[in-house]
């Protein structure tokens, strides 16, 4: 058996998937952001499979770039997370929208 | 043959530290998982010989970005396990199920059923092999160094940017001594 890169790319449409299934049925606000964490490591998976295959560094500097993005996404959302947690400690998805003007 | 084994057990670390994630019920051993999950990417991205990426990936992600979901979930005090079988929207799971399901069957139908030839991935989205710079001997670092600084010198500057902003986003939210305070007039939540 060899390894291509279609093996990769299986498991990132999985990563993916699950991601996204535990997005839509989790209700916790921090375990959402957990799944979204496991969405965008898949779509690095991606990005680093074809970096490799085609010999190319630029998905590897595209990784970088979403690892930012990533981080930036969690300190606001945390903070927003905190923010409505302070006051009600049992918030879930739904009590999020006590944001609303 | 070493490199399938490996990818094998990697792979299962990913997809099973993936399903513990949305498993598990307490936040703590979720944000635990997340970080098997995070490992496992690691050692797929060692795989491929991206070396320096799996670095920062433990050190970032494993490192920084799971002890950040710990912190506030201490903080918070909500180490407190949910109750799974509650389901407050009636029919969110069987619908967040079918789609998750629709999804991935998108992406390996996509993957293995598209392109003109049986082409696959870049090639069978694009149509055309992509413009390839080919990794030459210098080490790894040098040239992702080199990338980052020169073509994407502008994105580098927006992500700094960017991190500046949510940093001082971040510490507005959470401090709002003197600020307005908020009202929750949503019925039925209860307000401590």
């Amino acid at each position: 058996m060899e390894l291509t890169e279609t093996w990769y790319l299986v498991l990132s449409a999985l990563l993916f998937s699950i991601g996204a299934t535990g997005l839509l049925i989790r209700r916790n606000p921090l375990v959402m952001f957990m799944c979204v964490e496991l969405m965008l490591n898949a779509v690095n998976i991606t990005f680093v499979t074809f970096s490799n295959s085609l010999q190319d560094l630029s998905g590897q500097t595209a990784v970088f770039f979403v690892l930012v993005v990533a981080a930036a996404e969690v300190v606001v959302g945390l903070s927003i997370v905190v923010a409505v947690m302070r006051r009600n400690p049992q918030a879930d998805a739904d009590d999020i929208s006590v944001l609303r003007g | 043959m070493v490199d399938v084994i490996t990818f094998l057990i990697s792979g299962a670390i990913v997809l099973g530290g993936a399903l513990g994630v949305i498993g598990f019920s307490n936040p703590v051993h979720a944000a635990l998982s997340l970080i098997a999950s995070f490992f496992g990417v690691a050692v797929v991205f060692v795989i491929q010989e991206a070396h320096f990426l799996a670095l920062v990936q433990v050190v970032v992600y494993a490192g920084a970005i799971v002890v950040l979901f710990l912190f506030v979930i201490m903080l918070l005090g909500v180490d407190t396990a949910q109750d799974l079988r509650a389901e407050p929207l009636v029919g969110q799971r069987p619908l967040g199920l079918l789609f998750g399901a629709l999804l991935l069957a998108l992406t390996l139908g996509g993957l293995f059923l598209s392109g003109p030839g049986g082409d696959q991935g870049a090639v069978a989205l694009s149509g055309q092999e992509s413009v390839v710079r080919p990794i030459d001997d210098r080490s790894q670092i040098e040239q992702l160094g080199e990338d980052l600084f020169s073509r994407n010198i502008l994105a580098f500057q927006a992500t700094a940017l960017l991190l500046t902003i949510a940093t001082v986003g971040a510490v507005v939210l959470v401090n709002n001594k003197g600020g307005e305070e908020l009202v929750i007039d949503e019925p039925g939540l209860s307000v401590e």
